[in-house]
């Protein structure tokens, strides 16, 4: 807008002379051909500025200036200067096409079970010429694990944004999250995990080795196993000794072999759970 | 003319050899040397000779020389002792070399003698030293090395069966729209962190944990800050912590600042990278008969032993332990490389140094194994 001011009084100066008057379109929409009505008579010469766009064309005063769809694909504000005995101006502006295209992404793509707040997604409208939609349009948010829907919500875009933030669901497996508008469905995953284990249980025996230690099938609090390769730290004492073993659960437990002969007090930890404490006596 | 100058250059090079041959005393600087022959070796009339004289040959990789020095009476046998120098199985060992030794007499009489020597080995990890005892025996006019027995071990042909439990990385072929293929990075935190000042310069310490549910390559970098707010140094854990943590994985990290005084430090900024790799659950290795005790030079030490639980050859083990005092905070982090493979279903002796200031405060202790397997690299 600052340069249209002194743009025209350049073309001023180099002996352009100014139409009686020109009238800017109303509304232009991205792609779509647009006209700008003028007055007076004789030649003249269009300049065109926006967006990424400048054009310079003569034009015949007292005819529309037709401006093609090409030359107005991207959304802003925009320039006319027609300039003949004076330069008159005009701007105008070309908002967004319909939405064609959606983009979505959801955070995080791990989540533990039953956590609030702990999902988001963000979707943004474009229109054919990747330009942000920024009229109110309403975009549909749905999760799903299998066939069953846990969250569903419409949220009219604000600024061309629209965002939702939702609780993760009670059992471990992929969640569908889809964002919808009109026609447009775009889909993403997130992987919900167990959280931390819970009842953390471990039982053991003595065989050639030495002892054989192995946990119950490792689950939440909701139940869900706790997923393979997690590691379990076993830790036996035994006359003054320790003997540490960093097992990876595997099909949900966790196995280790500890070379312990006397009495020996076997404890298991994951992450910040501990397990319950085992006394095995001499064989 | 014409002849004084070849006789003074032949007499001249003749002159420089024989001093070479004579010259003994501190055998470190011969790094390289595999071939060659030794020329003349002096007869070893003394035990402090003797020993200098095997281990020269140790050096050189002169065995047929260096196994005839020895004494009869000595346990183990050619290959044995040849093994027990190179290594096998693709263990640090067999990628270094004995650079020097310092040795000293422990107890010397007419017709036996114990000598404590320091074996100071070459590795692609850094400098490696190895004490060792070695009893020595007169036998006629010579003294003689009577070498330990050292036994490979010797693994039974077994059927382990493996639950194979990986992970892999699959790059999505999604478009390039934004979001579409984002996987995020594994979410690791920094439990503990203490910033200690020693005489070698700061060292700063912790340890940190994978919270997530896929494994992550770990670094941890630490930035120190002075009161101006102006950066002194920025380090990494570079191999003093395990880098790929499974998931609930624990591992101590050690950065260490030479040269600065921690006083001057007003501020220590910690940063902890994680990214998502391929990973694999196997082998378990398991640390076994852990204590704290003092070694054979009287140095405060955690030993114990590595039992290899899996069916696959571990050829360079890494043993990183952290040391908490009584309120359970960490108060030091050692680490040392076992330089002997870990075969299937075996163990073999680890030993990490604790400071002495530092051996009185410790209550607790945790080890983690780093390993390296040829087969898998």
């Amino acid at each position: 807008m600052r340069h249209v001011i002194p743009i025209c009084e350049v073309l001023c100066f180099l002996g352009v002379t100014a139409p009686q008057e020109i009238r800017a379109p109303q509304e232009v929409v991205a792609g779509e051909e647009a006209s700008i009505p003028t007055t007076g008579s004789g030649k003249a010469t269009l300049y065109l500025f926006g967006p990424g766009v400048s054009d310079k064309r003569d034009v015949s005063l007292g005819d529309d200036i037709r401006l093609p769809g090409a030359d107005l694909q991207n959304a802003g504000q925009y320039f006319a200067v027609v300039c003949s005995s004076a330069c008159r101006s005009a701007s105008f502006f070309v908002s967004a096409a319909k939405p064609s295209s959606l983009t979505f992404m959801a955070h995080p793509s791990r989540v533990p079970v039953a956590e609030g707040d702990a999902i988001s997604g963000v979707a943004i409208p474009f229109d054919k010429y990747r330009n942000l939609v920024l009229s109110p349009e309403t975009v549909s948010f749905r999760l799903s694990a299998g066939k069953s829907s846990i969250f569903s919500r419409s949220v009219p875009a604000a600024d061309g944004i629209a965002w939702f933030r939702a609780a993760s669901g009670k059992s471990a497996g992929t969640l569908q999250v889809t964002a919808s508008l009109n026609d447009l469905e775009m889909l993403r995953a997130v992987q919900q995990v167990a959280s931390e284990p819970c009842n953390l249980r471990i039982t053991g025996e003595r065989n050639a080795k030495g002892i054989l230690v192995r946990t119950e099938p490792v689950h939440d609090c909701a139940g869900n196993p706790v997923p393979d390769g997690t590691i379990v730290t076993f830790t036996a004492t035994a006359d003054g000794e320790k003997s540490t073993v960093d097992a990876p659960i595997k099909q949900d437990i966790a196995r280790a072999q500890i070379a312990a002969s006397g009495l020996a007090v076997i404890s298991a930890a994951s992450g910040v759970v501990m397990g319950n404490e085992l006394r095995l006596g001499v064989r | 003319m014409k002849i004084i100058l070849p006789i003074i250059l032949v007499v001249g090079t003749g002159g420089l050899m024989v001093l070479a041959l004579l010259s003994g005393g501190n055998a470190r600087g011969t790094v390289g040397v595999a071939g060659g022959s030794a020329v003349f070796t002096p007869s070893a009339t003394n035990p402090q000779l003797a020993l200098h004289n095997l281990l020269i040959d140790v050096q050189r990789r002169h065995w047929d020389h260096a196994y005839d020095a020895l004494s009869k009476t000595s346990k183990a046998d050619k290959e044995d002792f040849i093994q027990d120098c190179t290594g096998s199985n693709g263990s640090l060992r067999s990628f270094s070399s004995l650079e020097g030794f310092d040795p000293r007499p422990l107890h010397i009489t007419d017709d036996q003698a114990d000598m404590r020597v320091a074996l100071h080995w070459s590795t692609p990890v850094g400098p490696i030293e190895d004490v060792r005892d070695i009893h020595l025996v007169r036998e006629g006019d010579v003294w003689r090395a009577v070498w330990p027995e050292y036994k490979v071990p010797m693994v039974p042909a077994e059927v382990i069966p493996v639950t194979y439990l990986r992970w892999d990385l699959v790059t999505g072929t999604a478009d390039d729209q934004w979001g579409s293929k984002n996987v995020d990075a594994p979410r690791v935190r920094i439990i503990s962190m203490n910033a200690v000042n020693t005489a070698e310069g700061t060292i700063v310490m912790g340890e940190v944990v994978n919270e997530d549910t896929i494994p992550a390559f770990v670094n941890v970098n630490a930035t120190l800050v002075d009161g101006a707010g102006s950066i002194i140094d920025e380090e990494t854990s570079f191999d003093k912590i395990d880098h790929i943590l499974l998931p609930k994985q624990v591992s101590p990290y050690r950065i260490d600042f030479p040269n600065v005084d921690l006083n001057k430090v007003k501020n220590v900024r910690m940063d902890v990278k994680a990214a998502l790799v391929p990973a694999s659950a196997d082998p378990v290795i398991g640390v076994m008969d852990q204590k704290i005790d003092t070694d054979a030079q009287g140095k405060s030490v955690l030993q114990g032993d590595l039992l290899n639980e899996s069916g696959q050859t571990v050829n360079i083990s890494h043993v990183i332990a952290s040391f908490y005092d009584n309120s359970g905070k960490v108060v030091w982090v050692s680490d040392g490389y076992v330089d002997r493979a870990l075969l299937p279903q075996s163990s073999e002796p680890f030993a990490v140094e604790i400071p002495k200031s530092v051996s009185q405060k410790v209550q607790n202790f945790h080890v983690v194994v780093n390993q390296f397997s040829l087969a898998r690299s």
